[in-house]
């Protein structure tokens, strides 16, 4: 990326780059790591609550004598799981070290960073027992209770201190696109649930002005945070693992400035029909319809630097699972864009379609290009390789296979929910029975998916214990590697 | 860093711009609602919840009902929820007023409430609804919610004055009876008193609204 830094001829300056690196990796060893693994914890308990939830759908006298999971608590606590368990757990830790290795400069508080790790999990583990024992708020994307907002709040303080300090220690000159996105959203997103939770929560405004709130701030958790944090993650991955630059500096500016102002104006999209002012809605709808425009500068930019070397997603793992990520986030963000519109947001609001492509946004994408960055971060971290290729492949198949039947089963299962919806001589009860088959397909597909989480915690654990002897090269999904550039 | 000041000062004003526009803005226009009197019989509308009736809308918020039931009627021309007969108008924003916290909803894998205390107002129905769905409505996939019912062996001689009853197939087996605890009974008052739509208010009287979507 910038060519001041390491001429690739000096073999001197490549030992400095090196040993540089090196030491950035060790200072960011305990609080990324353990940011990463305890997001895998949540990614698991996420995965087993999902699947209830699912199941209860179809069978709803599946664990259902039990008020702590009944499927109005265990829906919320599936999404606040891995909403701020896995996908903002994991979103810290790839983020911190992504901004470290950028600014070229060491994590230097890792005790304050540690107890933010610890504080955050405890903030998820709060809010997770009180949504079960019937204390949500009922606030869509902001279940946890009161008294688990405070833990999140003060960790966030900390990661916040620890980007700013990071910025600043960072030598002079140019700052790549991920800086910029990775440092909006640590500071967008505690401005998001600052003022969501205590608008809605703390001290509720009267009730017709709250829907507009809520859905500002659950568009935006996607939007400002989860995006951001991964758009951030594919610009400065792509580029590293095909090894050459991305395809247009001066695109990526202009997707980062029109994603900060037009994904902030979305949420309203959510309320059309509602009993709210027709301004407030169009505004959204507009704002919705211009997200082409960062949609479209991203997709350039990430999958012309792509073009002519997907043959390297054949043996790299991290380069397949992101360009999977940005291939859903394109697919996500223009049909986003399309379901604001009124006559079709007519048909898909209300139903199961919205959900299979809020998983299309934080799965698809976010959650593919986490486990991108997880498999890049950690034998760095560590200093070790992932212990097997065949449980990487088992957890890529699984992932993608699995996510594809959920999104397309979902998806045409809801809209025909829709269109039956729309007609008033269909019987409500007959509607939920001709969405059957599709919640059924979605309770299969999703176990394929937890499958895969399966497989990658299996190998995460299996690398930290080091149950086998490192064979000192990448892991790799094949070793045939098509040509020969050098595999970093 | 003064090159990164720029960054930061310009991402945090495109975020103010929303903050203002959706934040600031809706609480300013739709959070100083007043009740209003009714132009035909003088009382304030729309009207308070009974205590009884909020204690049912924190078991509502609690158990997420949300997640399946809207409390929103759309007008005619975007949906048929007038048809349905959801609600004889579309909801505006006064009619939530008094609701405290905004259960508006998202999803409609259960029929839409907002005006449930008028389509059913009977207490027996919901009962035997919320203890097993299928009862009264058979093949819902709306989950039971016995455990807001006490079990308890039945005393022939002394039976619960409020045990229900259950057609046959159901219920809790012989020599035993069901009566709703406290908090079911506040569920099902306030399921009661949600009539958002039912009444004529200034900005929505029922007849000019039905003509004007027709």
């Amino acid at each position: 990326m910038n060519p001041k830094i390491a001429p690739a001829a000096d073999p001197e300056a490549v030992e400095k780059s090196r040993l540089q690196r090196l030491e950035i990796d060790r200072a960011a060893r305990w609080p990324v790591g353990i940011f990463i693994g305890s997001s895998l914890v949540w990614l698991i308990l996420g995965s087993v609550l999902a699947i209830a939830a699912s199941i209860k759908l179809h069978d709803p006298a599946f664990l259902a004598e039990n008020a702590w999971l009944t499927f109005g608590r265990v829906r919320p606590a599936h999404l606040n799981i891995v909403a701020y368990g896995w996908l903002s757990t994991a979103g810290i830790g790839i983020g911190l070290w992504i901004l470290s290795r950028l600014c070229r400069a060491p994590i230097r508080d890792n005790r304050s960073l540690t107890l933010a790790a610890v504080l955050w999990n405890m903030g998820n583990a709060v809010g997770t027992w009180g949504i079960l024992r019937g204390d949500s708020t009922a606030v869509e994307w902001l279940e946890y209770p009161t008294y688990a907002a405070p833990f999140l709040l003060v960790s966030f303080a900390f990661v916040m201190l620890e980007s700013v300090g990071l910025i600043r220690r960072r030598p002079p000159g140019h700052i790549y696109i991920s800086q910029w996105y990775i440092m909006a959203a640590f500071f967008w997103f505690p401005s998001l649930y600052f003022t969501a939770h205590g608008l809605l929560v703390l001290a509720p405004v009267q009730a017709p002005a709250q829907p507009p709130i809520n859905w500002w701030f659950a568009h935006n958790a996607l939007g400002l945070w989860f995006t951001p944090i991964g758009l951030g993650a594919a610009y400065y991955l792509i580029p590293k693992i095909i090894g050459r630059p991305i395809h247009s500096y001066y695109l990526s500016i202009i997707g980062f400035w029109s994603l900060a102002f037009f994904y902030a104006w979305n949420g309203m999209h959510h309320l059309i029909g509602g009993p709210f002012p027709a301004w407030l809605i169009t505004a959204s709808v507009v704002a919705s319809v211009m997200m082409f425009i960062p949609v479209i500068t991203v997709a350039i930019n990430h999958h012309f630097t792509m073009v002519g070397h997907f043959k390297k997603t054949i043996y790299s793992p991290t380069l397949r699972f992101v360009v999977f990520g940005a291939m859903c986030y394109t697919l996500a963000s223009f049909q986003g864009s399309t379901m604001a519109i009124r006559p079709l947001n007519s048909i898909t609001h209300f139903t199961h379609y919205t959900i299979a492509h809020a998983h299309l946004g934080a799965y698809g994408f976010a959650t593919m290009v986490f486990f991108g960055s997880i498999y890049y971060i950690m034998p760095r971290l560590l200093e070790r390789e992932w212990p097997s290729r065949f449980l990487i492949r088992v957890h890529f198949w699984s992932c993608a296979v699995g996510f594809i039947g959920y999104f397309v089963f979902l998806s045409w299962g809801g809209v025909l929910q829709g269109l039956e919806m729309n007609k008033d001589t269909t019987p409500f009860l007959e509607i939920v029975a001709n969405t059957m088959p599709y919640l059924k397909l979605r309770t299969v597909s999703g176990s394929l998916m937890t499958l895969g989480h399966l497989a990658f915690v299996t190998s995460f654990c299996w690398m930290v214990i080091r149950h086998r002897a490192s064979s000192g090269e990448p892991t790799l999904f094949t070793n045939r590697v098509p040509d020969p550039d050098p595999i970093p | 860093m003064s090159k990164f000041r720029y960054i930061f000062i310009g991402f945090m004003l495109t975020f103010l711009s929303s903050w203002v526009g959706l934040v600031v803005l809706p609480v300013w226009g739709l959070g100083n609602f007043k009740q209003t009197p009714d132009p035909a019989t003088g009382e304030m509308i729309p009207p308070l919840l009974s205590s009884l009736e909020k204690e049912g809308r924190a078991i509502y918020i609690a158990n997420g009902c949300i997640y399946c039931h809207s409390q929103q009627v759309h007008p005619a021309r975007v949906r048929t929820d007038i048809e349905r007969g959801w609600g004889v108008r579309r909801t505006v924003a006064r009619d939530y007023m008094n609701q405290e916290i905004a259960q508006m909803g998202t999803m409609r894998t259960g029929p839409d409430l907002s005006n449930i205390g008028v389509r059913n107002p009977s207490e027996t129905w919901h009962f035997l609804h919320l203890y097993d769905p299928q009862i009264t409505s058979k093949g819902s996939n709306m989950p039971p919610f016995a455990f807001l019912f006490d079990k308890k062996k039945k005393d022939p001689k002394n039976p619960a004055k409020d045990a229900l009853t259950f057609p046959a197939g159901f219920g809790p087996g012989a020599g035993y009876e069901v009566t709703p605890t406290h908090e079911m009974r506040a569920l099902v008052a306030y399921l009661q008193s949600l009539k958002l739509s039912s009444y004529e208010i200034p900005e929505a009287p029922a007849a000019r609204i039905e003509s004007l979507e027709k």
